[in-house]
């Protein structure tokens, strides 16, 4: 599962930790990340997200 | 305001904005603030942030007074908001320097601000270290304390961190160094800083802090980018954000409103005498009084916020709507709120308000009280045991 950086922030989801406080569990894939989400550090929304490497 | 040498060969080279009320379009500078500035003297001539664009000769007459600017080799930019760079383009062109150092959110930041062609821009990544000649500087990436490009640098050799707008207060003096005032005032305006300006960035503050003491850093002097230095009492001001960052709360009440014919107003002084008599201490505040940065000062260690506006035009009054709007940005987490007011024929804005308190997470113990036009005896007993509910919810929440 890919990681993806938040291109405003430098956030990093990782799907292995997922982000729980904002009901995301832990395993969950970005793709499957509720369109809704957003950064938990800076608030920008998936839209602003690239993958790792 | 002349130079000042704060460490052998390290220069204050700030300027004080001793009128300053407006700080940056959303919060209020009772004291004013400065803009500090450091340069080093060492083999690589080295100035670390710079001012105002409006501020940029003085900047300069102040390294003039040390050097001649084109004597600078490297000018470091922790952070591109505009208080710290923006005379950069400037002092760029007058000192011509070797090297500009950035993070690398900062280098977005930057080219985004100053679209430079040919400035010698090098972004430098987390734990990254260069040398000075005599010292060395370590660059320590601090994203979103408070935007993605701020970074401090650190000099082992000095153990003096240079920490952009972390540490800092908006306090307009000429006596730069903490121990040349009183503790506690110092502490109180760096706390009304940080609710502010950090608040919504508390968990990575709170990362930043275990960071700081796990890699063992020697902190003999924390030389913020606004306000006094902390040279006397660098464990103080750790030890306040520590307490800042983890919101710590006390039996305390913000009661917030703004009112037309005073009904809302007796509604919410109600709601104080309950809480008082319970042992809870408040604060009253107008909105019409008090600046919405001022109301989160205070609001920054008390455990509960009453909100009180009338109903208007079928909504609240608008100096509430903006209150709420920039509360909620700041995030402030674990808070218990109510919501109350007076109203004529609709009533809405209680509930209004309530569903933004939900949104931003606060526990809401009552539901939202409205009380049509004037308030007699009876009706203020309601108030009154609104205000002592809240206040078990308080204690409760306190010993938590
Ligand atoms: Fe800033
Ligand atoms: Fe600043
Ligand atoms: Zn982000």
């Amino acid at each position: 599962m890919n990681k993806w950086i938040c291109t405003v922030c430098g956030y990093m989801y990782d799907p292995a930790e997922g982000d729980p406080e904002n009901g995301v569990s832990a395993g969950t894939k970005f793709e499957d990340v509720p369109e809704d989400w957003v950064c938990p550090v800076c608030g920008a929304g998936k839209e602003d997200f690239t993958p790792e490497g | 305001m002349p130079a000042i040498e704060i460490k052998k060969d390290i220069y204050w080279v700030g300027v004080i904005d001793w009128n300053l009320k407006n700080f940056h379009g959303y919060a209020l500078a009772h004291q004013g603030t400065t803009y500090n500035a450091y340069l080093v003297l060492d083999n690589k001539v080295t100035l670390f942030d710079t001012v105002p664009e409006k501020f940029k000769w003085e900047l300069f007459h102040q390294i003039q007074s040390l050097i001649d600017i084109g004597d600078i080799d490297y000018i470091v930019a922790n952070h591109l908001e505009m208080d710290h760079s923006g005379a950069l383009p400037f002092i760029m062109d007058k000192a011509n320097p070797e090297k500009l150092f950035c993070s690398v959110m900062g280098e977005k930041s930057l080219k985004a601000h100053f679209h430079p062609s040919d400035w010698p821009l090098e972004a430098v990544k987390d734990g990254r270290e260069i040398s000075l000649g005599k010292r060395t500087v370590n660059f320590i990436e601090t994203r979103m304390l408070h935007w993605p490009d701020s970074m401090f640098s650190y000099i082992p050799n000095d153990k003096l961190l240079i920490s952009s707008d972390a540490f800092g207060q908006n306090i307009a003096n000429s006596n730069i160094f903490d121990d040349q005032h009183d503790l506690d005032s110092l502490i109180r305006e760096a706390r009304h800083y940080f609710t502010n300006i950090i608040l919504p960035y508390s968990p990575l503050v709170l990362k930043l802090l275990d960071r700081v003491q796990e890699a063992g850093l020697e902190l003999d002097m924390i030389a913020p980018d606004h306000g006094m230095i902390w040279r006397s009492h660098p464990d103080k001001i750790l030890a306040a954000y520590k307490e800042f960052a983890s919101q710590k709360l006390r039996p305390k009440a913000v009661l917030v409103y703004d009112t037309m014919w005073s009904s809302t107003e007796k509604m919410i002084r109600a709601v104080a005498d309950a809480l008082i008599s319970e042992g809870i201490e408040v604060r009253v505040m107008s909105l019409k009084s008090h600046h919405h940065s001022d109301v989160m000062g205070e609001f920054s260690d008390a455990a509960a916020l009453v909100c009180g506006s009338p109903t208007h035009n079928n909504s609240m009054m608008p100096l509430m709507a903006d209150f709420l709007t920039y509360m909620k940005g700041l995030k402030p987490k674990n808070r218990i709120g109510a919501a109350l007011g007076s109203y004529g024929w609709s009533g809405e804005a209680p509930s209004a308000m309530s569903r933004i308190l939900e949104d931003a997470g606060f526990d809401l113990p009552q539901k939202p009280l409205r009380l049509q036009y004037v308030p007699g005896h009876e009706q203020l007993a309601v108030c009154k045991e609104l205000g002592r509910a809240l206040a078990q919810a308080i204690k409760a929440k306190v010993a938590s």
